[in-house]
């Protein structure tokens, strides 16, 4: 295996173990300050936003901004699904599909 | 005091009769969330191998980091081959969260010991700590043996199924023909669409803004940033926004 992607892993198991254990090892009782607790909980919303239009979003930097509209109509049609189906799985698909189906129309 | 009087209304559940649940009630309480597990495995197997990622590399990543989001995103940033630094910051802050949920659940297996304790943290996930939380609610009693049930069943699914997506991936050649490659995306549409539903009224609206004002700072930072940079300069900057203008 390549060891930047090997390293990348064990990296990543580190900062997402630590999280995890931290309270059930050492703050048993305490609890995170309230200004903590809201900013955490509003990292979820405003991540997945940022990865969605990363994914459409052509890649490069400094230059004008250009979306790929195959790929902008993909993500209109898992909108749709995700909001109608409440379902990731049934998203997942029907958005792969869409990908496949606008990329070959485009 | 307070983990005595915990201790003492554990000991008062088990008196009433209310038995200690066991390792095998605590696999079977695991069952309902599973399908939601293979499935999310599953297309994170199969973005593991769009990615260029062996069957076995998507098992160790599945063993050592175990969180979906997570793993989606370090994909795509493997993708894009942002610094090693990058990936591991960003998936830092993608599993915060997690400090929420253990901090909540900790408090009643405080009887145990610490090596236990971390291996209750260790596999904790989104779904394990609503199945747990959900007994909690329910007034039941947990225990060691009933937490390891939960957490193995869930762990080893996870791995199974992703590994399972990333053998189905691999057979095949072009995975962007086939917008494979683009169940990344469609999955955070899908994570943020479940996130806003469940909110109500003006939280709902003010996430809602939020993602708009999302949408924004992205369009401007990738401008002059890199990809990985952009999205962890906006969400800072934004869920900071959201905390402050929070009622």
């Amino acid at each position: 295996m390549d060891s930047y992607v090997f390293w990348v892993f064990v990296g990543c198991a580190a900062v997402t173990l630590l999280p995890r254990v931290l309270p059930f090892l050492f703050m048993r009782r305490a609890r995170l300050p309230v200004f903590a607790q809201k900013w955490l909980s509003y990292i979820p919303v405003c991540l997945f936003t940022a990865l969605v239009v990363q994914g459409v979003l052509a890649e490069g930097q400094g230059r004008p901004l250009s979306v790929r509209p195959e790929d902008l109509a993909a993500l209109a049609l898992s909108l749709a699904v995700a909001i109608k189906t409440k379902s990731l799985l049934t998203t997942v698909l029907a958005g792969i599909a869409g990908a496949a189906l606008f990329r070959w129309l485009f | 005091m307070e983990q005595q009087k915990e201790q003492a209304v554990e000991l008062k559940k088990q008196a009433r009769g209310e038995a200690v649940p066991t390792f095998g009630e605590g696999v079977r309480d695991c069952v309902p969330t599973l399908l939601g597990y293979v499935g999310i495995g599953l297309a994170a197997g199969v973005v593991g191998s769009s990615v260029q990622l062996s069957v076995a590399e998507v098992g160790l990543m599945s063993a050592l980091v175990y969180a979906g989001a997570a793993q989606f995103i370090i994909c795509a940033m493997l993708l894009a081959s942002s610094p090693a630094a990058a990936i591991v910051l960003t998936t830092f802050v993608v599993n915060l969260r997690h400090l929420l949920m253990s901090a909540a659940v900790a408090p009643h297996f405080t009887r145990y010991s610490l090596s236990k304790n971390f291996g209750f943290g260790a596999l904790l996930t989104d779904e394990t700590f609503g199945v747990a939380v959900g007994r909690i609610h329910r007034g039941l009693a947990v225990s060691d043996r009933w937490m390891n049930g939960v957490n193995l069943t869930a762990y080893l699914s996870w791995i199974a199924s992703c590994m399972a997506g990333a053998w189905l991936g691999n057979w095949i050649a072009d995975p962007a023909r086939w917008g494979l490659d683009f169940a990344l995306t469609a999955m955070f549409a899908a994570l943020l669409v479940l996130q806003l539903a469940e909110l109500k009224g003006g939280r709902r609206r003010h996430q809602l803004l939020l993602v708009a004002c999302m949408v924004v700072l992205m369009a401007v930072f990738s401008m002059f940033l890199q990809g990985y940079l952009a999205v962890l300069l906006s969400t800072v900057i934004a869920a900071t926004i959201g905390a402050v203008t929070e009622r």
